[in-house]
Formats: C-alpha cells, structure tokens, sequence
C-alpha cells in the first residue's frame, strides 16, 4: 500500500478511476463467490417484487368465486301479464367475477374453506318465484346465498364490499328491467296498442286517441251536455301529459343519482402496470440498496478500507465505485425482471428506452443512499438489518393513498417517503411504463436531487470511515 | 521519514503525547512497548490512516507503505485475486511478476488458487506482509508483522526486509518481542503510555536499562527491560 503521508488527497485522478474499475471488477467476483449473498441479494427481492407484484395485480383481475345456479331452467321474472326477457343470469355474474362451478353447496363451502375462492355464490330453486310474488298480495322476500370464510378482517371486508357491490348490480338490473316494463305500460296507456292477454291480443285505445274521438264527437253531442264531455277531454289530455312526464321519472327511480366522477390528480396508470412498477421497483430498492451499504461495510469488516484509501483509491472513488456496483446490479436485475413480467403481463415496448432511464436514477439514489447507510455501520450483517428495516416501512408507507389516513399524518408521510428514494423511483418506474401516465422529469429531478444529498452524506460519513 | 510532536486523543485517553520520530533510508527501527503504550496509533499516524491531534509527519517522496497488524485482505478472493487486485492498485508495471515474487517470498506458492478465508491465522498474515510489500515503498511500516508465523517464516520474512532496507528502504516496525526487536532493529524507540521513553541502538537501551535499574543486571535483557518500565513509573 502507498500512503501519502498523513495528509491524504482524496482528489479523483485517473488512475484512480482505473483502481476504481479494479475495485468494480474485485466486488462482483465476491459477489459470484457469495451464492447465498447473491440469492439473497437478487433471487429473493426478485421472489417478493415478483409475488407482490402478482398480488396486486390479481386485484384487478375478477375476483374467484364458486357459482351454484340452482334455478330452473327457462325460469322468467314475469311482469304485469307478461315476462320480462331473461336474465341471463349466469352470464351477467360470471363477467363481474371469475366464476367456478360448483356441483352443490357441500363443494362451494369446500372451496371457500380452502381459500380456493373468495366466496360462494348460490342462487336457490325459488329465487325466481320470490321474485315474481313482489307484485302479489303475498310477497316473498328473494334472498341469494352468500358463503364466506371470514378467517381475517381484511378478507372479511373485501368479501363483503365484493358480493355487497354484486347485489346492488343486481338489484339495479332488476329495478331497471320493472322500470322500463312500467314504462311501456305507460307508453301503452298514452299512446294505446295491442295487449297479450291469456294468449289473446286485445286493443288498448290510449289516452290520445280518447281525446281525439271525444273531439270529434263533441259536435254530435247536444249543447247541454257538452261541458260534461269537455271535462272528459279535459282530463284525458291532462292525463297524457303528465303521465308523459312521469315515465322518465319511472326509469330515474331505478338509479335516482348517478355518479360524475371528476379526477384532480394526473390520470392514474393501469392497476397491473402500477403493480409492476411497485414490483420493479422493490427489486431495484433491495438489490441496490443492500449490496451498496454491505459491500462499503464489507471494505470496513475485511480492514481493507483503510489500506485501500490510505492512498491507493480516494475515498471519493471508493464511493464513486460502490454506487456504480449498485446502480449496475440494480439495472440488470430491473431489467430482466421487467422482461419476465412480460410475459405474464403487455407491457408498451415503445418506452422501453425509458425503463432503464427510471431504473438509472432510481438505482442511483437508491445507491447513494445504501452508500451513506454503508458509511455509519462497521458490519455487513449489522448494515444489512439496517437497510431492510428502512427500506420495507418506506416502501409500505410510500404506497399508502392520500385519503387513506389522516391528514396530517399523511402529510407526515408524504414528508419521509420524499426524503428516501423509492417514492420518486416508483413514480419514475410507473412514467416508464405507462404511456397515459403523468410525465417522467418531476421524478427524474427528485432523484437527481436525492442522488446529490446521499453521496455528500455518505462522502460525510466516510471522513470518519478510515481509521484502523 | 520525520514526525514531531506527535499528539493523538481518543476521547479522554491521551494514546500519544508528543512523540518525535525520525527513520533514516535503509534504517530498520524498531517500536517496541508494552500493550497500549501507543505503537500502533503512531504507525497508523505515520502510514497516514489516522490523522493526530497536533504535530507534523514529513515522509520523503511521499511514499509509504503499511502492513498492518488486522489482516486487511478480501476473504472471498484467493491468495493470487488479493496480491492482483492490490499489484494493480499499486500500478506496478508487471503485475503478475510481483505476484509471483511475493508467492515466492510468502512460500504460498502452491496455495494460491485457495481462498484467503481457508488459510490458517499464521497463513494469513503472510499474505498480508506481501501486499504491504508490493509497494516497494521508501518507507515500509509494519505492525507485528511477524505475529502467527512459525520461526521458519518469521526467518524468511526478516531476510526480505533486510534485503529491502540494503536496497535504501527505512523499515519501521513494532513489537512486543524485545528479542526481535533488538535482533533486526538497528534503532529502538521505546514507548509506554503514549510517552517516548527511550530512542537509540539496542547497546545504547542495554546501557541505559542498566544504568537505571542495576538491581537488574545478572538478569536477562527482557526482565531487564520490564524493570526499566517499572523504573520510569509504567
């Protein structure tokens, strides 16, 4: 080893970025020495971004629920003296959630027990029929079966907010198929028509053509008994035009608000793109982290930091070194990992020059910040607890919506998940992969700033990195 | 190689109090003390890995080199990565020609495929001492160097530095073996609690041991010297 003294220059000078490169080439063969280092350091975030990624992602997807459909075949909900048109049951479910067919209610509970699906959806013999008591003397209540297996709060919930969604759909179709039948009905009054019944067409004159004949009559009719008919026109016309007036109200009654959703954010990306990019991004944040913080804290661990900057590397490359590993390895890691989800998942080709821009400045922050954290510890197993006890709250926190929890603690949390990478790398991952998304420059400039704050702290830190 | 006034706290502790220090080229001296007594702050001073508190160290073209007492080598690399990777670093011209004198010298010859986290204790700091050594440095430091190494390695390595310091290169090391230190030291400079007791020849330290503690004198040059320690309060 060469030491300058003990005035040491930590000036980059090229030589210097050549020991740099020697370094880079040392810390990837130990890398390649260290299986379980290795594993730990890319299989496994790739295993959680992978499975995290897929959970997520699953959650746009219809959600599995076990369908018993035991109503008779060709069973119609009739309506006034006819039938309204068929349900179509089983098709109208089944494209609101991924139904699996059950053979009975033993194997729906069995299903549900097992987590195979979400819940068990069973519609009885005598849905129908209730249904159709509604407009007797007699009416039924119709009920639909709901089996659920409320092991946790959490799935409890979803399964409730689930099937709860589901009826309301449900209810709403059937409110709208009475409420455009009444409407006919109404139509058939005003404007008159032809009527089935039992098989038999029958004539219904309509209010409008009341009036008219009654007008034409009106000359025919003796003088004194004309005041008498005008108020029998009278009241026709004012029948017909109020209860053309009431039909639209009829529809309304089926849905009376409707919805008017306005966004004030950035549209938001697709639920699986955003999932992939959470994924890529955990991915990038483990790897890039970890192996930065643990392979400066290795330098310390082997007493090599000193012999190595006592006038060999400056300390500057040293650093410049360690977050060109990370920012390396987190690349190559994001990188593939983006082209196996491609093949679960479509992702926009046309912007895949900017996936490794997003992972670049992400990978570089994130180094940076692994360097500072490399920089306060003495032990690559101390650094590496560190590491992942910092970077797995960020992370959860960094997800939470606003909305989701209080506002000043979310303000709390927009403040600390600003102050660490994976926030701006994320949304930088999420502009990289979602064409409709929000622009990339605000993360990218939110990065560049974190890259420069990281690497002064951690060239800060490494001034009291190097005695022996 | 000069260093005066040499001052270096660690909190309250004063580990150096002063020290002056000066190596001659093709100078071997020796800094020998009981634990404690501050070799190793000094050498890392020196080396330029520890900043003191007060005082100035001049090292001659600005060329020294450091072996230090904690093997400072990638446990995951062989013995041949670790004296490459630092050859290059060193920016020797052959690289690999260093390599192969300091397998030859370290007699690790045939263990270079072998990782460095296999060798014994002993092992290691043989590899250690030859990447201190690939500098050919005008000032080589070395921290008990010869630590965990069987007499025939110790004897091999001695014949290397003294063939170093013939070719003009001062060589500073410590030691706790005052046996060692008065063999191969051609000066010694003695500290105890961070105080500079003693700077001369091993005859020189003799005289004076004997001088100051003749209680002493039938006795052997290490009770001797441990009398002497006592003598001046430490």
């Amino acid at each position: 080893m060469r030491a300058e003294g003990a005035s040491i220059s930590d000036s980059l000078r090229p030589e210097r970025a050549r020991s740099a490169w020697f370094l880079l080439l040392k810390d990837l063969r130990i890398l390649r020495r260290s299986p379980l280092q290795a594993v730990l350091l890319i299989a496994y975030p790739v295993l959680i971004a992978l499975l995290i990624g897929f959970a997520i992602s699953r959650d746009s997807s219809e959600p599995r629920v076990a369908f018993l459909n035991e109503i008779p075949e060709g069973s119609r909900i009739a309506g006034g003296n006819g039938r309204l048109p068929a349900v179509g049951v089983n098709e109208r479910i089944c494209s609101r959630v991924e139904c699996v067919d059950v053979a009975d209610r033993a194997e729906a509970e069995a299903k549900v027990r097992d987590g195979e699906v979400l819940a068990a959806l069973i519609l009885p013999a005598d849905l129908i029929d209730r249904l159709n008591s509604l407009s007797t003397l007699s009416p039924e209540t119709p009920e639909v079966e709901v089996i659920v297996n409320e092991e946790d709060p959490l799935k409890a919930r979803v399964v409730d907010d689930r099937i709860t969604a589901l009826l309301a759909e449900a209810n709403l179709f059937i409110a709208r198929q009475i409420a455009e039948e009444g409407g006919r009905y109404l139509d058939l009054v005003i404007e008159g028509g032809d009527f089935d019944v039992l098989g038999q067409p029958v004539e219904i004159l309509g209010l409008r053509a009341v009036a008219s004949i009654l007008r034409q009559l009106r000359p025919a009719v003796p003088e004194g008994r004309r005041a008498e008919l005008d108020r029998v026109i009278r009241f026709a016309t004012l029948a017909r035009d109020n209860l053309d007036v009431a039909a639209p109200l009829i529809d309304r009654l089926a849905q009376p608000i409707a919805v008017d959703k306005q966004a004030v954010s950035a549209p938001t990306p697709p639920l699986d793109v955003f999932a992939i990019a959470v994924a890529a991004t955990l991915t990038l944040t483990f790897v890039t982290l970890l192996l930065v913080a643990g392979s400066l804290a290795l330098e310390r661990e082997e007493n090599t930091f000193a012999r190595l900057t006592g006038g060999l590397v400056s300390r500057t490359a040293l650093l410049a070194e360690k977050i060109g590993l990370g920012v390396a390895a987190g690349l190559v890691v994001t990188l593939l990992m983006l082209a196996g989800v491609q093949l679960f998942a479509a992702l926009e080709w046309g912007r895949a020059w900017l996936w490794p821009v997003a992972a670049l400045f992400g990978g570089g922050a994130l180094a940076a910040a692994g360097a500072a954290l490399g920089a306060t510890a003495r032990d690559v197993r101390a650094v590496s607890l560190l590491a992942f006890m910092l970077a797995l709250p960020v992370a959860l926190l960094s997800l939470v919506p606003s909305g989701a929890v209080g506002a000043g603690l979310y303000d709390a949390i927009r403040v600390l998940t600003a102050l660490f990478p994976f926030k701006p790398a994320l949304e930088a991952m999420t502009a990289a992969l979602d064409p409709a998304g929000p622009g990339i420059g605000g993360p990218l400039l939110h990065l560049t700033i974190l890259i420069a704050a990281y690497t002064t702290l951690a060239r800060l830190a490494l001034r009291r990195f190097g005695s022996v | 190689m000069e260093a005066r006034g040499l001052v270096k706290r660690f909190g309250e502790r004063e580990a150096l109090k002063g020290v002056d220090f000066s190596a001659e080229p093709g100078e071997l001296v020796a800094v020998i003390g009981p634990n404690g007594a501050g070799k190793t702050t000094l050498l890392s001073i020196l080396a330029g890995t520890l900043k003191p508190d007060g005082g100035t160290v001049d090292s001659p073209n600005g060329d020294v080199g450091w072996v230090p007492q904690q093997a400072a080598l990638y446990r995951r690399l062989t013995v041949e990565e670790n004296l490459l990777l630092f050859a290059r670093l060193e920016e020797r011209d052959d690289p690999r020609g260093a390599v192969e004198e300091m397998l030859e010298l370290t007699g690790l010859g045939e263990r270079r495929g072998e990782l460095v986290a296999r060798l014994s204790g002993g092992n290691q700091q043989r590899v250690n001492i030859a990447i201190g050594l690939l500098a050919q440095p005008a000032v080589l430091l070395l921290d008990e160097p010869s630590v965990g190494l069987d007499p025939r390695q110790r004897a091999r390595l001695w014949g290397f530095i003294a063939g170093l310091a013939e070719r003009g290169a001062s060589i500073v090391f410590s030691t706790h073996d005052i046996q060692e230190a008065e063999r191969y030291g051609q000066r010694m400079l003695v500290l105890a609690d961070g105080e500079s007791l003693f700077d001369g020849s091993a005859g020189e330290l003799r005289e004076a041991v004997g001088k100051e503690t003749p209680e002493a004198a039938g006795s052997d040059f290490e009770t001797a010297f441990i009398s002497y320690l006592r003598h001046r309060g430490h």
